[in-house]
């Protein structure tokens, strides 16, 4: 597949797409279908794309493994961390009325963080498989 | 409209299913497997529950496919003859599925309003979030709001599925003993 021109040049153009696809489907949760996890998806689908068709090297030099095991871990910690900030504030755990002077706005910071805390998270996951499955077919045979 | 749009999406979905069955080529199942994932996200949008059906096509047409052919890059794509004929195995399939079947009977109506599921905290959410959170996707409200700490379990637990995976591949190289008897063919070149 390397080596084929029309799929080189078309997995280049359409991934900007893809990836912005996935910011708007997670900062556009609020309103219509989607969300974080969905958004990390497919993220980490434009990447799969580049390595299937560029090679998983090309795809690591501009996202190194250890970057994506990290993702997967700090988006624990983002959700997480919203929680501990809430009690900070004197509010319960996750509860995102703390975050704003209006409680709706600081229900809307909250949800779109720990959306965020998801996105991290499911990209750095679903990339790290991504990239230990291909980098051992890589290895084998 | 939607009863014929169900009834071919079922269809198509059941003739999915059967060729998943029949075919011997794991490239081919890896494929139909996707368009099964796909079709389901069909079912689930005539449903009316969207972001499960988003998810399904992400993940079960997308990211699984993906995988499934990283593995097949490991395992080859033939299939290898099973040494006998599945009878119990086809057995146990059966009777679970009547069971389940059977099970379904006693579920209220489909859809129904008057549902015990809708009455819950569903009344208090679809009523009260516009109200007390604010934004209009209620699926969004409930996920990260209403239900955060089961959210942050998930978010936990899709984080602890990715360590098992690296425990079990990302694991030291195994590096075969230095006995030229038994290192696999090709192994000196890499």
């Amino acid at each position: 597949m390397r080596d084929d021109f029309i799929v080189r040049v078309g997995a280049r153009i359409v991934t900007p797409f893809i990836v912005t696809f996935a910011l708007y489907v997670h900062f556009h949760g609020d309103f219509g279908p989607g969300g974080g996890f969905q958004a990390g998806v497919i993220l980490a689908a434009a990447f799969a794309l580049l390595a299937l068709v560029y090679g998983l090297k090309a795809v690591q030099r501009v996202l190194p493994p250890w970057f994506v095991r990290a993702c997967a871990a700090l988006g624990v910690l983002i959700f997480a961390g919203v929680g501990v900030a809430t009690m900070l504030l004197g509010h319960n755990y996750l509860g995102y009325n703390a975050l704003a002077h209006d409680p709706k706005h600081g229900q809307h910071y909250g949800i779109l963080l720990v959306e965020l805390g998801v996105l991290v998270t499911v990209f750095g996951v679903m990339t790290t498989v991504f990239y230990l499955f291909a980098g051992r077919a890589g290895r084998g045979e | 409209m939607i009863t014929v749009v169900g009834i071919v999406l079922f269809t198509l979905l059941g003739a999915t299913a059967l060729a998943l069955v029949r075919v011997r080529n794991l490239f081919a199942v890896v494929m139909l497997a996707g368009v099964y994932s796909l079709l389901s996200a069909g079912l689930f949008t005539v449903m009316d529950a969207v972001d499960v059906a988003f998810t399904e096509a992400a993940v079960g047409a997308g990211i699984s496919t993906v995988l499934f052919l990283g593995a097949l890059a490991l395992v080859g794509h033939r299939e290898a003859q099973p040494s006998h004929r599945p009878i119990l195995p086809l057995a146990v399939v059966a009777v679970t599925g009547a069971t389940l079947v059977y099970g379904t009977m006693d579920l209220p109506g489909y859809g129904d309003p008057a549902n015990p599921v809708h009455h819950h905290v569903a009344d208090h959410y679809l009523e009260e979030s516009s109200r007390e959170i604010g934004i209009p996707n209620v699926v969004t409200s409930v996920l990260a709001s209403y239900r955060g700490y089961d959210t942050m379990g998930e978010t936990t637990v899709v984080f602890a599925a990715a360590v098992g995976v690296m425990l079990l591949l990302a694991g030291r190289r195994r590096t075969p003993a230095p006995e030229p008897h038994e290192a696999p063919a090709g192994a000196a070149d890499r």
